[in-house]
């Protein structure tokens, strides 16, 4: 029986549970040197000079490096596939550490020491000149002529400007009774907030430079260490061990490269460069504040005629992940909701902030804030049913993007949303909840999604496997892509078993990565492992299977397409009769002295398919009129993510996107002083990352059309959970008070405000008195 | 790894002292909660240490003959909310402390340190202050008394001199005896939060439970130390129990606080808050009382799930979907 589809449990489970499974921080040499980063106390500058005397006089101090010694040459630090195409590769505008400081926090020099209380006081002993200038925080600010500029090659702060343009918007919208509506949507700047921080430690062994690190990416890690420092891409060796969540932070390369080089300069000896939380916060990377500015034309009956899109992005201080973010938001608006007429343009734009990178939906969450949002204000003028209208206006079936192949093969939207329905019985609570009184009101609203599954063709798909056959029968598999904590090891040991044809108890996967010895494949992103890795590891199973039953002919002397492997036994498929186990064929062969063989296979698999992966989400809120407090009552998510191969799991991953999506909705943002440009509140105190607390049951259902292109019937579910929770929320509240709020998070700052305004709180006396002076 | 130069431990009150005179200049840990944090961010990095975590007679909580309640400085908020004493006595301070942080924090953190740090936050605070709590202080001269209320000279100032530290906490027996009280912090989320305002209010009722005999209101975030609201206290003391009565205490708070503009949160959404927490605090103090508003729709009276921090006592996994 196929393990496909069952809900087995982790094969990480017991180790983790019982606190043996080993991290960054627990494989480092107790004994290695400890490096800190000195971070700038401005938001931009030149160093003019940095005084280390005093810190390379503290006992205890191996090294103190500044901006001046490090390599000239810039690299990049995206977790992107290399591209040999030169106008594709990442911006290279990163230094180990900065002459140029480009945001509050910016790294200027760094200390390696004994011990990190010894590293910490050197740091205070360093001293730096700045020539201090102008900084800009906000997007529209930095587009404007005479704004401070970051980067000398990107006039107006613009590092991309993009469209997707079709028919003729102006000449549409002349067309008579036409109804017009606008809105402007603003999403916060968040952090992952993954548990593990960033960590790494790095070593050399026989002139090599080793770093291990928590990454989602070890083979791209590899490549931009070796970018940064200038040397052959052989010459590093990248350890991922077990890691602690990364949700797109971790797709960057963030301090391996310093980590690698400090190691070189101290003579090779092991260097640890491990975040606090604090670091995780201001120095890694984070989810870009996305401003969107949408404009529609409907006829009276909904039907959409015209649309144009403008999307600001705030790229920060640098490129990382950059435009591709804020790009593949804009590109979704026309596929969702098909239009004839589209007039969309997205910016992303440098500011003196921390910069933007990969993080969980990959700029889906923000634009699906903008138009989940934009959908329902449509319905709602023109008194259409918000759930009627979407099933009218959304992709229909047979749709084909005509850019990445994806098509649409099932009725998916119409039944998530109906499974949706039901379980939140929206459309009687819907109605019921409108116009009400009284302090305490309660809401319900929707949300759609879209997203695809993997990186073609943007970008290179590409994923290995190896598979080794043991003396007991057991196949051990190694593959490129990552365990980060969302499960990943157990689907591919359920697709493992299920390809060879093996029990899963016997399938052993290798979970470290290990630049040097496992196959090439390029992480945990873009939802893409359980697709990719899927078809790596049939195809792999597929070569491995072959080469068993051609030796086993020796001892079966049957032909090999008379024979298979089920359930760990070499069978003939004619008659299903059992010729021998797999174990005993494999100490067999391997010790065989006339004809010996260690049987193995290895397979790079290159993938040109893409696949859409869509769902919803139904939230039920109780907002407090007066506190200005929300609560969500009951949250549906529905995912068409094709077959699923462990229900469980992909529920947990569910649950966390969802618990992510209430964060995001109504907690979760980053602060920045506008004087100095400084993070204020990067820390878990200040920073309302949701808790356990603050959510109901997250129920999750699944609808599961399988994808066509699939390996294993399987497409994106990693990402997706994330993206309907905030505009489902909103448009709750929206019928819970009438209140329409366009801005996340919607936290009692903002509440307090829209609901004076809504005149459902009374004025304060004082404001009173201000306002007749005024 | 934390930077602590010299760490000195006492395990009595009187080594405490002795320490305390002999390090002036020295942070005295009770339950480190915010001195390791302090020390980790830098704030403090390099200091002296005296830690005083180990001095058992200063933890646990009793009742002296004349009915004053004592607390002893090191005694832990999950400590205090279970404590039969103040679940009988004073349930508002056991509620009022759980609300601290997390569980790990409520384990470890004090009473004694909560004020200490003269932070206008503190959860235990507020309550505290509306019941006059007395401060107990050991030092060279022996002990010392004052009212809570004048230990507070500033933010992160209180009146700790040289060589003492703080003993107890005593709530007088008229205090308590005849009050109820509620708290209401309000946060961003509900847990691990500290409070954007917090609010405990207590009363006393007449024989016919339509009028307030006493009424004691008590912010934290208002001002830059805990604080009462002393005119709203005088000018309602003996009010009716109306609807127009909560309405007009709610405005008349306004006139004792002034909350601050932060980026936390601003003035005016801090100064809402302060009033719609008196009406519902006062609310709901008023209904433990067994009083009842008069003129007060039911749809009116604030649900007690969005007064507390914690709207969720349920969540978790469903355990339906754990056995499946």
């Amino acid at each position: 029986m196929s393990v496909i589809g069952e809900s087995v449990p982790r094969v990480d489970a017991y180790d983790k549970a019982a606190g043996r499974t080993k991290y960054v921080d627990d494989l480092c040499d107790p004994h290695a040197l400890v490096a800190k980063v000195l971070h700038a106390n401005v938001a931009h500058a030149y160093v003019k000079s940095i005084d280390t005397s005093k810190a390379k006089a503290l006992p205890g101090v191996v090294g103190v490096y500044t901006c001046f010694d490090v390599p000239e040459q810039p690299f990049p630090t995206a977790g992107h596939p290399w591209s040999t195409e030169v106008e594709h590769q990442d911006v290279c505008d990163r230094h180990l550490l900065t002459r140029h400081v480009r945001y509050y926090g910016d790294d200027v020099a760094a200390v390696v020491a004994e011990d990190e209380v010894t590293a910490k006081r050197a740091l205070k002993l360093i001293q730096v000149e700045y020539d201090v200038l102008p900084f800009v925080l906000d997007v529209q600010e930095a587009m404007k002529d005479g704004a401070p500029l970051l980067h000398k090659k990107y006039p107006h702060n613009i590092l991309a400007h993009t469209t997707n343009y079709h028919g003729d918007v102006e000449s549409a919208i002349k067309e008579p009774g036409l109804i017009r509506v606008e809105g402007w949507y603003d999403t916060p700047t968040v952090q992952h907030c993954h548990i593990e921080n960033a960590s790494c430690f790095a070593y050399m062994e026989n002139g090599r430079i080793t770093v291990c690190a928590s990454t989602q990416i070890p083979h791209i890690v590899r490549r931009i260490v070796a970018q940064a420092l200038g040397i052959d891409w052989g010459m590093v060796r990248i350890i991922k061990p077990y890691i602690g969540g990364g949700f797109g932070d971790k797709q960057d390369a963030l301090y391996e490269p310093l980590c690698a080089w400090l190691s070189m300069q101290v003579g090779g000896r092991c260097v640890r460069l491990a975040c606090t939380r604090e670091e995780t916060f201001e120095n890694c990377r984070v989810r870009h504040a996305i401003r969107y500015h949408l404009i529609s034309w409907v006829k009276p009956d909904g039907t959409l005629v015209a649309r144009k899109a403008e999307c600001f992005s705030n790229q920060g201080a640098y490129t990382s992940h950059g435009h591709g973010v804020n790009a593949k938001g804009m590109n979704s608006i026309p596929q969702l909701y098909p239009c004839p007429n589209v007039a969309c343009d997205s910016y992303t734009v440098y500011t003196n902030r921390q910069p933007g990178g990969a993080m969980r939906g990959y700029g889906m969450p923000q634009v699906i804030f903008a138009l989940e949002s934009h959908t329902e204000d449509i319905a709602r003028k023109l008194g259409l049913d918000s759930l009627a209208y979407r099933r009218k206006t959304l992709m229909p079936v047979g749709f084909v993007d005509g850019f990445s192949k994806n098509e649409l093969y099932s009725d998916t939207f119409n039944e998530v949303l109906t499974v949706g329905e039901k379980a939140m019985d929206y459309e009687n609570k819907h109605r019921l909840y409108e116009n009400q009184t009284g302090r305490y009101r309660k809401g319900v609203g929707c949300a759609v999604f879209w997203y695809n599954t993997a990186v073609w063709p943007i970008a290179l798909e590409t994923s290995g496997c190896r598979m080794v056959l043991n003396q007991d029968g057991s196949p051990q598999v190694q593959v490129g892509e990552t365990e980060i904590g969302q499960g990943a090891d157990t689907a591919i040991a359920q697709m493992t078993a299920d390809a060879v044809g093996v029990p899963l108890s016997k399938v052993h996967v290798i979970s470290c990565q290990d630049t040097d010895v496992t196959p090439y494949g390029t992480g945990a992103y873009a939802s893409r492992q359980t697709y990719v890795v899927g078809m790596a590891i049939r195809g792999c199973a597929e070569e491995f299977k072959r080469k068993i039953l051609e030796s086993a002919f020796e001892y079966t002397r049957m032909q090999p397409y008379l024979m298979d492997i089920r359930d760990g036994n070499i069978v003939r498929t004619t008659d299903n009769r059992v010729l021998m186990s797999l174990g005993e064929f494999a100490l067999t062969r391997l010790y065989d002295r006339e004809h010996n063989e260690h049987l193995t296979a290895e397979k790079s698999t290159q993938i040109k398919t893409n696949a859409y992966s869509f769902g919803c989400c139904f939230a039920q809120v109780e907002v407090d009129t007066k506190l200005c407090r929300v609560k969500v009552e009951k949250i549906v998510n529905v995912h068409d993510a094709g077959k699923i191969i462990n229900p469980a799991l992909a529920r947990a991953q569910v649950q966390g996107g969802m618990s992510m999506g209430i964060g995001y909705a109504l907690s979760e943002c980053m602060l920045y002083d506008q004087k100095t440009g400084r993070l204020l509140n990067g820390n878990l105190l200040d920073y309302k990352l949701s808790t356990v607390m603050d959510h109901p049951h997250l129920e999750v259902h699944f609808v599961e059309n399988p994808e066509p292109t699939s390996a294993f019937g399987t497409k994106s579910l990693g990402e997706p959970p994330v993206i309907p929770v905030a505009p489902a929320i909103r448009n709750a509240i929206l019928n819970a008070t009438g209140v329409a709020l366009n801005a996340l998070p919607m936290r009692p700052h903002q509440l307090y405000p829209a609901f004076k305004d809504a005149g459902l709180i009374e004025e304060l006396p004082d404001e009173n008195k201000e306002a007749q002076h005024v | 790894m934390y930077d602590i130069e010299h760490l000195y431990e006492a395990k009595t009150v009187e080594e405490a002292v002795s320490l305390r005179l002999a390090y002036p200049d020295a942070v005295i840990l009770a339950g480190g909660s915010d001195v390791l944090i302090k020390i980790r961010s830098g704030k403090l990095a390099g200091c002296d240490v005296i830690s005083i975590y180990g001095i058992d007679a200063l933890r646990g909580i009793h009742m002296e003959e004349d009915g004053t309640i004592v607390i002893g400085s090191l005694t832990s908020f999950s400590h205090i909310t279970q404590d039969p004493i103040i679940e009988k006595n004073l349930r508002v301070l056991g509620e009022a402390v759980d609300k601290v942080g997390g569980p790990q924090i409520r384990a470890i953190g004090t009473i004694g340190g909560n004020t200490c740090n003269g932070v206008t936050s503190a959860d235990s605070a507020s309550t505290l202050l509306s019941y006059d709590a007395v401060v107990e202080l050991t030092g060279p001269e022996g002990k010392r008394l004052l009212p809570l209320a004048d230990f507070y000279l500033g933010p992160g100032k209180t009146d700790v001199r040289e060589g003492e530290i703080q003993t107890s906490l005593r709530i007088p027996k008229e205090s308590y005896e005849g009050h109820e009280g509620y708290y209401i912090k309000f946060g961003m989320r509900s847990a691990m939060e500290i409070a954007t305002i917090g609010c405990s209010v207590n009363v006393a009722l007449n024989d016919e439970k339509t009028a307030l005999t006493d009424l004691r209101i008590a912010y934290g975030v208002a001002g830059p130390v805990p604080m009462r609201a002393k005119k709203t206290e005088e000018a309602f003391r003996t009010a009716e129990l109306t609807c127009d009565t909560v309405k007009a205490i709610g405005e008349s708070v306004l006139s004792d606080v002034h909350p601050r503009d932060s980026w936390r949160a601003p003035k005016n959404l801090r100064e809402h808050l302060c009033r719609q927490m008196a009406e519902d605090a006062l609310v709901m103090a008023v209904k433990r009382s067994g009083g009842v508003i008069s003129g007060m729709p039911e749809s009116d009276v604030p649900a007690k799930d969005f007064l507390d921090i914690t709207m969720f006592p349920e969540a978790g996994l469903d355990p339906k979907e754990v056995a499946r």
